[in-house]
């Protein structure tokens, strides 16, 4: 077994400091409490402002616990943020697929759509914006439960509610889909949710490779899916880029 | 087709962005860089025109290295520009001879009332289709020259050269004070008050009546043609169009055809209507400006109404106030409650702009009571913007005698879903968003790439223009009528609060 990660060692330590006492230190301050040299307290402490435990005030360079900290157990990424970050590479989805895209995050138990571009085709579309749809019937839904293990837990054991007859039906079976989709990265669903759509999604990561939503396009089986009820692999790719292109602008590593 | 791509530059008024567009009109990459804003008294705003020069240096190679491409495969770099904001610099040095002017600054409101109040002052209008305000270049220019000793002599003998974002970028990309090419596009000079609106060439009345030495200035080109080749950032790539932001986004919503219009909602908002070829003058505080011009065709005119202070309230409800961490965040604390509990934010930070040009104005929160909490507060920062496209809409349909049927929306903010819902809802009509919520840079994308034929035709880029989301208004009547009430009597009461300071 690999011992302790130094770098994390020291990051917990300076996390110690600054929740001690009055909270504001100098770099100096800290890498000298520490027994640390400047440059790699300096590195240390970017890497914890980069992910929001640590701020630094702008006036006076001393630094202090990130309001991030303070947030831990709720969700990071506000939803009208992900949008905004989001919203130039879904256009660019919708226009490449020629399908609609919708972004999703996990709230309670259910899918919550959080971005909708319409299908470009100026037809007559209503925005979805807020709507709470399933998370095993859903491509979004599902890509979420496979990355997100509390999510997952929180789907009771036993039979699962059906939409259509291709609805995943039980926790078992649902437990063997989403092993499959962390296997290839990307999740979906064909006419589970209604008879005669298919949908194709994949993660957004944030920080650290953490999922902080899904996102995907959706339409009819006989444009989503080759002539053998499989999604077409081109749809995919396009999905998998544009996810790509999102975690990357919210500091995803690569993958 | 070795070309792939087309290169637009957004120097906008926070951040420089460089976007990598394809032939579906489709981002490729995207790069940004914010840039620092200078505020060394109250109501100066500044910016760094070397800065921002090297944060392009920077984007631009980033972004064809995120494409995975080399200069070669691009067409041509096309070029989009906040408005307005002055830069003067050395021809010999490439330096700047001070901090860009931006287009917030009112530094020269005391010299604008000044020239205002001269008898010929009434040329001024007549001849550029604007009125004398802080807002336009020539009083900034001014202002420069008289405040920076020896300046004048230097701008007459054409040693310090002035210029528009654009003017500045192109003359940098084409080689500086080695061969850079010094010019304008239209829509840019349509914005100093020294063009004549009619003849699109430098006026010598407006020259003389600012003050404004021949010297300086740049020439004044089509909005799309070619104006040279870069020799920095992207080397052999030529610059084929330059346009105003506002004017930029007009074009990238393809709004080609008279009586098309759209709204671009970023630090101000700025609704244009395209008016054909002929200018329009407009009697209720509308702006006659250029709307862009395809090489040697005749010029397309445009009326605009401008806000200055839309997304800028939502940054200082961030940096000033530190009630959000991120700007989207306003929607998440705008939702945490049902209304704006009788509170109104009117943001005359700069004093108003269209259609009410009142300069002295400055901002209040109105309707304050114990009741009041930071969510109606950004509910009523939300409210701001929706109101003021209102006002902006109602001056264009009484200028234009017809009533807008659709807006089209684009911008930073159609990423709020409340506030777009809010602006359906108080105009009554339905708001559309485009495919492309980057149309700035769209549009400078569609001009640079019509002008080396990567597009054809303005009909090509017409069908690249796809509804990505629509808000449909929902608003009881006699509500609206009520909240529209409150918010013209929440406007009144900034008015007339900066007391000229020498009166005699």
């Amino acid at each position: 077994m690999p011992g302790p990660v130094q770098s994390i060692e020291r990051a917990a330590a300076i996390l110690r400091l600054l929740a001690q006492g009055s909270g504001r230190l100098g770099l100096s301050e800290i890498a000298n409490s520490l027994g640390l040299a400047r440059g790699t307290a300096h590195g240390i402490l970017r890497t914890l402002q980069l992910v929001g435990f640590v701020e630094q005030d702008e006036a006076t360079g001393k630094y202090q616990l990130g309001a991030a900290l303070l947030h831990l157990g709720t969700s990071y990424l506000d939803v009208n943020e992900l949008r905004s970050r989001a919203i130039n590479w879904a256009d660019a989805l919708a226009a490449r697929s020629g399908e609609a895209v919708r972004i999703g995050t996990h709230l309670q138990g259910k899918l919550l759509v959080v971005h909708h571009v319409f299908r470009p085709d100026d037809t007559l579309q209503t925005l979805d914006v807020g709507m709470l749809l399933p998370m095993h019937a859903t491509a979004m839904g599902k890509v979420l439960l496979a990355y997100d293990a509390n999510a997952a837990a929180a789907v009771p054991d036993g039979d699962l509610e059906q939409f259509s007859r291709r609805t995943i039906r039980t926790t078992r079976e649902l437990t063997r889909a989403l092993s499959g989709i962390r296997e290839v990265g990307w999740a979906a669903d064909v006419e589970e949710t209604t008879v005669g759509e298919a949908s194709v999604a994949a993660p957004i990561r944030g920080y650290g490779g953490l999922v902080v939503g899904a996102m995907g396009i959706s339409g009819p089986v006989e444009r989503i899916c080759d002539p053998h009820n499989r999604p077409r692999l081109d749809l995919v790719t396009f999905v998998r880029d544009a996810a790509r292109a999102v975690s990357r602008d919210l500091g995803a590593p690569r993958w | 087709m070795a070309e792939r791509y087309v290169m637009s530059i957004d120097q906008g008024t926070t951040s420089t962005r460089c976007i990598l567009f394809d032939h579906g009109g489709r981002l490729v990459s995207v790069t940004q860089r914010e840039h620092k804003q200078h505020f060394p008294r109250p109501g100066w705003v500044e910016h760094d025109a070397t800065e921002i020069w090297r944060n392009l240096e920077q984007i631009g190679p980033k972004a064809l290295a995120q494409a995975r491409v080399g200069p070669g495969q691009v067409a041509a770099v096309g070029i989009a520009n906040q408005r307005e904001t002055t830069v003067l610099w050395d021809r010999h040095t490439g330096i700047p001879v001070t901090r860009a002017v931006v287009w917030q600054d009112t530094r020269t409101d005391m010299l604008v009332e000044e020239l205002a109040r001269r008898p010929d002052a009434y040329i001024v209008e007549e001849l550029c289709g604007l009125h004398v305000a802080t807002y336009f270049s020539a009083p900034t220019i001014r202002w420069l020259l008289d405040h920076t000793p020896g300046l004048r002599e230097r701008a007459e003998r054409g040693d310090v050269l002035f210029g528009t974002m654009e003017s500045w970028l192109i003359w940098k990309l084409t080689g500086g004070p080695d061969g850079g090419v010094h010019v304008t596009d239209v829509t840019n000079a349509s914005r100093t008050l020294l063009m004549n609106i009619n003849t699109l060439s430098w006026d010598d009345t407006l020259l003389d009546f600012f003050g404004v030495p021949r010297a300086m200035l740049p020439e004044i080109r089509p909005s799309i043609q070619t104006y040279g080749v870069a020799t920095r950032v992207v080397p052999g790539v030529r610059i084929a169009a330059a346009l105003g932001d506002q004017q930029a986004a007009l074009f990238g919503q393809t709004c080609f055809a008279v009586g098309e219009a759209k709204c671009t909602y970023g630090t101000g908002s700025f609704l244009l209507l395209n008016t054909g070829t002929e200018p329009v003058r407009s009697t209720h505080g509308l702006l006659t400006t250029v709307g862009y011009q395809i090489d040697d065709q005749p010029a397309v005119y445009a009326l605009e109404g401008s806000i200055a202070i839309t997304g800028a309230l939502v940054q200082w409800i961030r940096d000033g106030l530190g009630l959000i961490g991120t700007a989207p965040e306003i929607e998440t604390l705008a939702r945490s409650v049902d209304d704006n509990g009788g509170c109104y934010i009117v943001p005359a930070f700069s004093g108003l702009f269209a259609p009410h040009w009142r300069s002295e104005a400055r901002g209040i929160i109105v309707g304050l009571t114990s009741y009041i909490t930071k969510g109606h507060l950004a509910r009523a920062v939300l409210e701001a913007t929706g109101w003021q496209t209102r006002e902006v809409v109602d001056a264009m349909n009484a200028d234009s005698g017809l009533d807008l049927r659709k807006l089209k929306v684009d911008g930073g903010m159609t990423a709020n879903n409340l506030l777009m819902q809010f602006i359906a809802d108080v105009l009554n009509v339905p708001v559309v968003r485009p495919m492309v919520a980057e149309t700035v840079s769209l549009g400078a994308a569609y001009a640079a790439g019509l002008a080396v034929g990567y597009w054809p035709d303005l009909e090509g880029l017409r069908r690249n223009w796809h509804r990505a989301a629509q808000w449909l208004p929902a608003m009881d009547p006699r509500l609206r009528a009520e909240e529209y009430d409150n918010w013209q009597r929440a406007v009144e009461r900034t008015f007339d609060w900066i007391k000229p300071s020498h009166e005699e």
